[in-house]
């Protein structure tokens, strides 16, 4: 049985021959040569083709909706409006596969009487074809009663501002306190204080919202979706009035989520229509669609009030946002919790008070995007830490090192993190790579910032998460992994390949993931909140090594050695410290298949279970654990046309282990990138709740010629709660940029722009004023 | 409206098809030949995911008619690699991590492909200037940038 083979020296030594290696995706050729079906590309005999009619008022009363004509039109075959459908609330992903505790976004699936944004869903239309829905969408007839509407959360909090939703528009609050905060800021020797403003933004993932459905002959409702979350099946179920076991939801390779794909998209108006009609539908947003039809991410006010000794001590922090939630609640709560228990960031600040309140005006609703709150209070903590620093003579990046949290050191709500605190290694690091600073004359100037951050990994700890994975091992050797996971761009299913290929010796091309149907894979999770690799990736590690310990049993009784002393690489079982003794991995299968050894594994990954927090004092645990990292800015300024040119960006990121370091060189790049959007180009504008930008040429992504090749520093501390000691790195890659960017122009102009996006308009205005 | 027909050949192929004078060529495309390497992303030309060839240009199909391009011979996404043999362009975005949620990228290679074929060695700047048209809110255009220069410096030295 036992046949000499040779094993690469290197590669034992190093213990590790698939993780850690900058492999190639195993997602990456199709869709390199164009045979990856996304969601939009599958399409089936007699399909319907819909589209959702969305109102052009903000605030107002819906009279009638008057749907004759339309569905008087050849070839239209279903329309449906609020009088048709269930009253049911659109949920969020917040159930998810969490049993914890709900939450209603408080959105009617089709408007009832009631409208509250622009775009709020009024009608559905089911035809033969695309064209026939859009014009059946002409000769829709709402009839509305303007009502008074609000569209700023600060106008909205008055008492005589109109009610959209809540006690007085406040939709959900979240308080931290900690310590004397009266008392440290009486030991303060300067206080500082400014307000900082971010905007609303867009996802603009390339590939819009899509779906199809059909009822099978089972009578299930399956729904072929782009999202980050299958597991709103039951969301979907709900809201038609099936059972949970009646609704399949198959993800597909989603082309870009970032959140907007979190909560429900198409999937209810693709299972009403197709009840409705009993024909398979299809569904496609257009860009515009898209733009008008998610949520956003939240506009904050911020204001910052630090207490500081003049040797650099924080002695206090209060720091106040109010964020707009637009017209229906979403995320919200969850985001206010992210946001202000993040107010402090990667310092220990002993005396803090943090309120965070979400108001509803008649905005756009806001909900999930990269980073969830802590993003927008990185804008401000990151600003603020420049700013305290300035005002008492320090070097920033010296001033941060003498207030950073460190091991051992309670978090804002109270907790010891659990893995390593690189933030001083990232800054430094960050700071560093910028070099030389390029030349500058005339009216430019040249700027640097920096800018760090923590950013919690996995889903809130008070939701119970929990992710399932099951592997199986083939008697040819190949292996098979099924998870629920979703895989929206950043190489989530990849990586399960990786662990799988990792554990049980095989090569990334031997193993086979099959994901994303919530009828037939093991429910995951939500592809969110920087969870997958932490939870899916932990549950197939999980389930890979169980078999890999009952093959290695009897592997060990064939070579007679403990089973310990046997190690599997190159799809070949052997034994460690003699590895001429070694068989074929599959000849290994075939034994175990015929004596009954159960070759795959169904493992179940928990993250920690807590209580939500205090609800006076904001404390207890929030997130599983945090991922610490800086970013670096050069820039100019170009003090006539305030033209602003980003010449060195720079992330330096502890991402625990760095299971495939060019997926994560590929975040750190895309989340600069992102950011950079966020701090100088990109704003949803909205006027009296009408969206101004409905088009890629009017919200502007960074393209190509706008960025410049980002620097990326991976640091690997391996004490992560994910596999193989890794931490997460999905939305940290973002967080920290628009700070560094915002920092680096006050460097730059010796004038603060606290409110994004910084435009070259507001840039000139600004220096105007300081002459 | 009455359908027309059009001839010409979709990656090498030779087409006859029935289309609306109206109709485009993303949507002939997609639909008609189950082309679904070619995207969709806004319709309108801002995005650059929808680009083919049309006579070796780089062309936006949601803002060309099928009708106009009779004639001509239009290569997609599916129609660059050679059997199992791909691009040099694909082969660099794979080996330059330039693939991530991959729906910018067939419109990517074949910008990145357009443009080797009229410079073999551009510079970063001529590149990143050659595709500002075409987004891509994943990777940060680091990577697909990368590739397309390797790509040219690759094809040189054989
Ligand atoms: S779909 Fe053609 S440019 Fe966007
Ligand atoms: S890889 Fe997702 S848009 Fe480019």
């Amino acid at each position: 049985m036992s046949t000499t083979v040779k094993i690469p020296a290197t590669h034992l030594e190093t213990g590790s021959r698939q993780v850690g290696r900058p492999l190639e995706r195993i997602d990456a050729k199709g869709k390199a040569v164009g045979s990856t079906r996304y969601a939009g590309d599958y399409v089936m005999p007699d399909m319907l083709h819909a589209k959702v009619l969305r109102s052009t008022v903000a605030s107002a009363n819906l009279r009638r909706l008057d749907v004759t004509k339309a569905r008087a039109l050849p070839g239209v075959v279903c329309v449906l409006t609020g009088a048709d459908v269930p009253k049911h609330m659109v949920s969020t992903d917040i159930p998810g596969q969490t049993g914890s505790w709900g939450q209603n976004t408080g959105q009617p699936i089709l408007v009832h009487d009631r409208v509250r944004y622009f775009g709020e869903p009024l009608a559905l239309i089911a035809s033969e074809s695309r064209d026939i829905a859009e014009r059946a969408m002409t000769l829709i007839e709402p009839e509305y009663e303007p009502l008074p509407g609000v569209f700023d959360p600060i106008e909205a909090l008055k008492p005589e501002a109109p009610l959209v939703q809540g006690v007085g528009n406040v939709v959900a609050s979240q308080m931290v306190r900690k310590g004397d905060v009266k008392h440290g800021f009486e030991t303060a020797d300067v206080i500082v204080e400014r307000v900082y403003r971010t905007q609303f933004i867009e996802h603009a993932f390339l590939e819009p919202e899509v779906g199809l459905s059909w009822i099978d002959e089972n009578d299930v409702i399956n729904i072929h979706v782009s999202t980050q979350v299958i597991e709103h099946f039951r969301v979907v179920a709900d809201a038609v009035g099936l059972p949970y076991n009646r609704v399949r939801i198959r993800g597909a390779l989603v082309g870009g989520g970032f959140g907007g794909k979190e909560d429900v998209t198409v999937e209810i108006y693709l299972a009403l229509l197709a009840l409705a009609t009993r024909r398979p539908v299809r569904l496609e947003y257009t860009r515009e669609d898209s733009f008008v039809g998610h949520g956003k991410r939240h506009p904050f006010v911020m204001t910052y009030r630090t207490g500081v000794k003049n040797d650099g001590t924080i002695t206090a922090l209060e720091a106040k946002f109010i964020a707009d939630a637009g017209a229906y609640v979403f995320l919200s709560p969850s985001v206010m919790v992210y946001a202000a228990t993040a107010a402090p960031g990667p310092y220990k600040i002993d005396n803090l008070i943090a309120d965070a309140k979400a108001v509803a005006t008649n905005n756009m609703y806001t909900s999930a995007f990269r980073g969830f709150g802590a993003a927008q209070a990185c804008v401000a903590y990151e600003q603020q830490m420049d700013e305290v620093a300035k005002a008492i003579g320090m070097d920033p990046v010296k001033f941060r090192r003498k207030n950073y949290m460190r091991a051992g050191d309670r978090t804002a709500t109270g907790v010891v993190v659990p893995s390593a605190i690189w933030t001083e290694q990232c800054v430094d690091q960050a700071w560093t790579a910028l070099g030389e600073p390029v030349e500058v004359s005339g009216p430019i100037k040249i700027g640097r910032g920096v800018a760090a951050c923590l950013q919690g990994y996995g889903r809130l700890t008070s939701l119970h998460d929990t992710s399932e994975g099951w592997v199986g091992v083939e008697r040819d050797g190949t292996v098979t992994v099924r998870s629920g996971v979703t895989d929206i761009g950043a190489g989530q299913v990849s990586a399960l390949a990786q662990i799988a290929a990792e554990v049980l010796g095989v090569t990334l091309q031997d193993v086979a993931v099959y994901n994303s149907d919530s009828a037939v894979t093991p429910l995951a999770g939500t592809t969110t909140a920087t969870r997958a690799l932490y939870m899916t990736g932990n549950a197939i590690r999980q389930a890979a090594e169980a078999v890999r310990r009952r093959l290695a049993q009897r592997a060990a009784k064939a070579f007679n050695v403990p089973p310990d002393d046997i190690d599997m690489a190159f799809s070949k079982v052997f034994v460690a410290d003699d590895p001429a003794q070694s068989m074929a991995f599959r000849d290994l299968v075939r034994i175990c298949a015929a004596e009954g050894i159960h070759c795959s594994e169904l493992a179940m990954f928990c993250a920690p279970f807590t209580e939500k927090l205090n609800p006076e004092t904001g404390q207890g645990q929030v997130h599983p654990d945090f991922s610490y990292g800086a970013h670096a800015i050069e820039l100019t300024v170009d003090t006539e046309t305030g033209e602003i040119t980003v010449i060195k960006s720079v992330g330096a990121h502890d991402v625990g282990r760095a299971i495939n370091p060019a997926a994560v060189e590929g975040q750190i790049e895309g989340g600069a990138v992102q950011g950079q959007g966020y701090a100088l180009s990109e704003e949803m504008i909205y006027k009296e709740g009408r969206l101004m930008t409905p088009s890629l040429s009017e919200y502007l992504i960074p393209t190509a010629m706008d960025v410049p090749q980002v620097k990326c520093i991976i640091l690997e501390s391996g004490s992560g709660l994910g596999p193989f000691g890794a931490k997460g790195i999905g939305e940290a890659a973002l967080t920290p940029v628009a700070a560094a960017i915002a920092n680096a122009v006050a460097d730059a102009i010796g004038v603060r722009i606290a409110e994004l996006p910084i435009t070259p308009e507001k840039v000139v205005n600004a220096l105007r004023e300081k002459e | 409206m009455k359908r027309q027909t059009v001839r010409f050949t979709i990656n090498g192929e030779a087409r006859e098809l029935a289309v609306y004078p109206n109709d485009l060529l993303l949507n002939v495309l997609r639909d008609q030949e189950s082309l679904t390497g070619t995207k969709y992303g806004c319709g309108i030309g801002e995005c650059g995911a929808c680009t083919v060839q049309v006579d070796g240009a780089p062309t936006l199909s949601c803002l060309k008619l099928a009708v106009s391009v009779d004639g001509c011979k239009v290569v997609t996404i599916e129609g660059l690699a050679k059997g199992n043999q791909l691009d040099p362009v694909q082969e660099a975005f794979l080996d330059n991590s330039a693939v991530q949620c991959g729906f910018c990228t067939p419109g990517m290679v074949m910008m990145g492909r357009a443009l080797l074929d009229e410079k073999p060695r551009p510079t970063e700047q001529e590149v990143r200037d050659h595709m500002r048209g075409s987004l891509c809110r994943c990777t940060g255009y680091a990577s697909i940038v990368r590739a397309i220069m390797v790509a040219g410096e690759k094809a040189e030295l054989s």
